[in-house]
């Protein structure tokens, strides 16, 4: 565009002119986006393909991590140990996750005591995975060396509680994955809560329901859809929780069902073996890391898709 | 809204008058202090890491802490300065890389097309990537940069950062811009503005406050991350001297250091998670401090 | 204050300027074993404040890996606990000098109230790791303490649960000593241990030998001694009790023989009367030819820093002394390096 044209073209047509350009700006920047996950896919299934061509699906039912042995890897027990401690991790934050979002979404304390309370749970959010971890080896690894003797004692005849009991353990793992994966929790089913129509508490409150009564009969059921995501979101989170898990699983190549043995994670295994692996393991971990990401795509997919629709059935309560 | 409903105890007074009400006014209260005693339980572990970070790491936290290269084991002194630079240094390309991706996605999908089905897969693909593990971030950049450049690097741990950092930028940009309100817009488009206009001398300036927010925490989140770095950028004893060679960050030396038998890198670790903690509560504080100003207005 | 200053103002204009170089060092990269990578770091920190001219990045990235980062040409020098096999030298075109750099010895760490000494026999230490002895009142512990008065505990066996350079080194000294083992558990860097509970790293098993009463296990010499852990005396191949220390690891490296051409030879069950049953080498890799002799000189010069200076770092930081003969020996293989 030269200055004579320029000077002759009126203001609302360059105005225009560069509001397209800007548009096509912040459309490359969305299509950016959106291939970044394309990307990140395809990125390390280039790279893990030599292994995924050389096991093929075996890879997730064989039982084999041995450097002496580079030309076999099986990822079963990393699988096994991903499955049990999100399980678990779940089992105890949702009960507490729920609990807390209730006493955030209802007035049974002051104000400044709730904020204290959410602000506490968001911290919880924001600290560091490696901190988690280095707390967990001076507080939480002691504590379950005390206590899983004892339990393996009592309840060593069921193959989830037999001895000997480590310290860096499942158990240990999956104790500081739920403190972890609670904000999520609460976070989600809080949104959840806030969101019940008051018309449904008043009228819950109107036949003489008590304030528990209501929240049971009334609250959680509507907010359930809510609760439900926000627990298979904090699933696909527990699943892919690396540094803390790896600093605490005890990262045995073993496959076990007791919680009291060391084990580990898809995560932690990659976060283990990656820095000293070379040739076929790199890629073996790679197609570990790819199928970690495939499954924590699959829940997360699936807890947005149960979002929506909780969100969507509850606008349609209004 | 239904919101304020809700804080209001409407439950009624229930006179307990027969033994069946009795148990009834038993079990809410019952559910009450449970309800109350878990939510209180929750400060105890968080109390616990900050009591453990703090008394373990106040001792070596000096002045010259921030300035010295890290000490080689059995050496005494020395601090933490290539891993403050080295966090700096890549927290910084990551949000050099996704904070123009996030924030002109951001406009995209409120501004421009909200209903397309481009704006459509970029807010799911955001959400999904919130999902993603931390680990394979790392994993994506050793494969596309570290794989082609032989070295690992600032940059590609701040490659890593970035698509860490990208989700929370974007989907806050977002919010922050749905929450200017339309009379603004209207009021703009009225004067003779054109769309470009009214983003750029409207919209941004009232979203500006809360995008610093996500930014922010952004960063925060990004500073603490340790498996997207752990190998891409891993670990130096010396000051940076190039963006392509391997670079010191807080969060690879807490876990590195953390596992040595000599107790004064041990310690130097803890000095090193007491000051991501104090960064990231520092972030957080002043997230909600400014949140709280804004919906005060 | 000035130094602080200008260091800040340094790593402002560092993060501003980072491609540009602030002087034109040498730079040297090695990369492999984890073990001895402390007391490298530690030779690097004290090296490189005499010689400022020379910059040198050492990268703890495991044996294996720095086996192929030297075979691929993309350090200066390796770095392996295990040697490389001839196999592994063939396929190096400018030829391989081997160099022990250090040692390391593996004790066995324990917590029993009031037990200084504690002496075990090969057949003790081995029952114990094999499950068969569970009691510190076993007649086998008894045996060779006597007068000590050791509490009636059951034994705690702690092991590593992950995979490991010191499970390799403590599985093959206990398949070479019994055959029971050897049968049984096998050399491994991950084996099926009979008994007991399992920790992450030396560090997890240190910190599970001094958390519970009755334990034993087995970590690296340096763990034990930062941490200030008892270890038994060992029963070594001439019958002798022995404990571990720079002179009896010293002892055992002296007793080993190297071939004539090479500096490769794992003393897995030393003869020597003084010899501590187990210790290991772990090498430098270092390649015949340099073409950059910029760096060839600074890497002799580091090297032979290493081998004479650096070795009276190795106690402190819980490594043995190499002994002066294989030093002499390690010296005339530097100097073959051109």
């Amino acid at each position: 565009m030269t200055d004579g044209t320029e000077s002759q073209t009126p203001s609302f047509r360059r105005k225009g002119f560069r509001f397209d350009v800007f548009r096509l700006f912040t459309w490359v920047a969305s299509a950016a986006t959106v291939a970044t996950l394309v990307c990140i896919a395809a990125s390390i299934l280039v790279q893990a393909w030599p292994a995924i061509a050389h096991f093929g699906l075996g890879f997730f039912t064989t039982v084999a991590w041995k450097t002496s042995d580079p030309e076999n890897y099986g990822v079963l027990p990393y699988l096994v140990g991903t499955a049990i401690s999100s399980l678990i991790a779940l089992l105890l934050a949702l009960p507490l996750g729920v609990l807390i979002a209730i006493f955030l979404s209802e007035n049974f304390l002051a104000p400044p005591l709730r904020n204290t309370v959410r602000f506490v749970v968001e911290l919880l959010a924001a600290i560091p995975s490696v901190i988690y971890g280095l707390w967990g080896i001076a507080v939480v690894i002691p504590i379950v060396q005390r206590i899983g003797g004892p339990i393996a004692g009592a309840l060593g005849f069921l193959p989830l509680f037999q001895g000997p009991a480590s310290g860096n353990s499942m158990l240990t793992a999956s104790l500081v994955l739920a403190l972890m994966v609670l904000p999520t929790i609460t976070a989600i089913s809080r949104t959840a809560l806030v969101a019940v129509p008051g018309q449904l508490r008043e009228g819950s409150y109107a036949i003489g329901a008590t304030r528990w009564e209501t929240i049971f009969g009334v609250l959680l059921p509507t907010a359930a859809p809510g609760i439900v995501a926000a627990t298979i979101l904090a699933f696909g989170r527990a699943m892919g929780e690396t540094m803390a898990v790896a600093m605490l699983i005890g990262n045995s190549p073993r496959l076990t069902w007791s919680l009291l043995s060391p084990a580990g994670t898809l995560a932690s295994l990659i976060a283990n073996k990656f820095g000293e692996a070379e040739d076929l393991q790199v890629s073996a971990l790679l197609y570990a890391a790819f199928a970690l990401m495939l499954f924590t795509l699959l829940v997360n997919v699936v807890g947005e898709l149960v979002l929506r629709r909780a969100q969507k059935s509850i606008s349609g309560l209004r | 809204m239904s919101t304020a409903v809700f804080n209001q105890n409407l439950a009624p007074e229930l006179k307990a008058q027969t033994f069946r009400d009795r148990l009834r006014l038993g079990r809410n209260f019952f559910w009450t202090a449970i309800c109350v005693g878990s939510s209180f339980l929750t400060l105890i572990p968080l109390f616990s890491i900050i009591f453990l970070v703090v008394s373990n790491g106040i001792g070596l936290l000096t002045p010259s802490v921030f300035f010295e290269l890290p000490p080689a084991p059995g050496q005494e002194g020395g601090g933490l300065g290539n891993a403050i630079q080295g966090t700096a240094l890549m927290v910084g390309i990551a949000i050099l890389i996704a904070a123009p991706l996030g924030i002109l996605s951001a406009i995209y999908i409120s501004e421009y097309d909200k209903r397309s089905m481009l704006a459509g897969a970029v807010r799911f693909i955001a959400k999904l990537l919130t999902g993603i593990p931390s680990i394979i971030c790392g994993m994506f950049a050793f494969a596309t940069i570290v794989v082609s450049t032989h070295t690992k690097s600032s940059i590609a741990g701040g490659v890593a950062l970035a698509v860490l950092a990208l989700p929370t930028i974007l989907l806050t940009a977002e919010q922050a811009l749905l929450g200017v309100p339309h009379a603004l817009r209207e009021a703009s488009y009225g004067m003779g503005a054109t769309k470009f206009q009214t983003i750029f001398r409207v919209v941004l300036p009232e979203a500006v406050p809360a995008i610093m927010t996500g930014l922010m925490l952004a960063v925060a989140r990004a500073a603490g991350e340790t498996a997207p770095v752990l190998f891409t950028a891993t670990s130096s004893a010396y000051w940076l001297s190039s963006l392509m060679e391997p670079t010191q960050s807080l969060a690879e030396l807490i876990y590195r250091f953390g596992k040595y038998p000599y107790p004064h890198l041990i310690q130097l670790a803890w000095t090193a998670s007491l000051v991501l903690v104090v960064l990231v509560t520092l972030t957080n504080v002043t997230a909600q401090l400014v949140f709280g100003k804004r919906k005060r207005r | 204050m000035k130094t602080t200053s200008s260091r800040f103002a340094g790593l402002i204009a560092l993060i501003a300027l980072s491609p540009l170089s602030v002087y034109a060092a040498t730079q040297l990269q090695g990369a492999g074993a984890t073990f001895p990578a402390p007391l490298y770091q530690r030779w690097i920190a004290e090296f490189s404040k005499a010689n400022p001219g020379i910059q040198i990045n050492y990268q703890g990235v495991g044996s294996g890996a720095g086996i192929k980062q030297f075979t691929d040409g993309l350090v200066t020098f390796g770095a392996s606990d295990a040697a490389m096999t001839d196999a592994q030298i063939e396929k190096v075109k400018q030829g391989v000098v081997l160099i022990p750099a250090t040692a390391g010895s593996i004790v066995l760490a324990y917590n029993l109230p009031g037990v200084e000494t504690l002496k075990l026999s090969r057949e003790a230490y081995v029952g114990i790791f094999l499950g068969k002895i569970t009691k510190w009142s076993d007649p086998a512990i008894a045996k060779t303490n006597e007068g000590v008065k050791i509490p009636d505990l059951n034994i705690t066996v702690c092991t590593r649960s992950d995979s490991s350079g010191t499970n390799f080194v403590f599985t093959g000294h206990l398949s070479a000593v019994s055959s029971d083992f050897k049968s049984q558990v096998g050399q491994g860097t991950s084996v099926t241990w009979p008994a007991g509970v399992a920790g992450q790293g030396n560090d997890g098993v240190t910190a599970l030998i001094k958390q519970t009463q009755g334990a034993i296990g087995y970590v690296e010499y340096g763990y034990a001694k930062n941490n200030k852990l008892p270890f038994a005396q060992l029963q070594n191949k001439a019958g002798e009790f022995v404990a571990a220390s720079p002179e009896s690891g010293a002892a055992t490296l002296n007793t080993t023989q190297f071939p004539a051409n090479i500096l490769r030879a794992w003393p897995s069950d030393p003869d020597g009367k003084d010899a501590y049953p187990i210790a290991t080498f772990t090498w430098l890799l270092l390649y015949k030819t340099y073409s950059d002799k910029d760096k060839l000189a600074a890497l002799k010069k580091f090297v032979t820093y290493g081998l004479t200076d650096g070795q009276k770092l190795s106690n402190d930081l819980g490594y043995i002394p190499m002994p002066a003969e294989v030093v002499q020996k390690c010296e005339a293989a530097l100097n073959s390096v051109q």
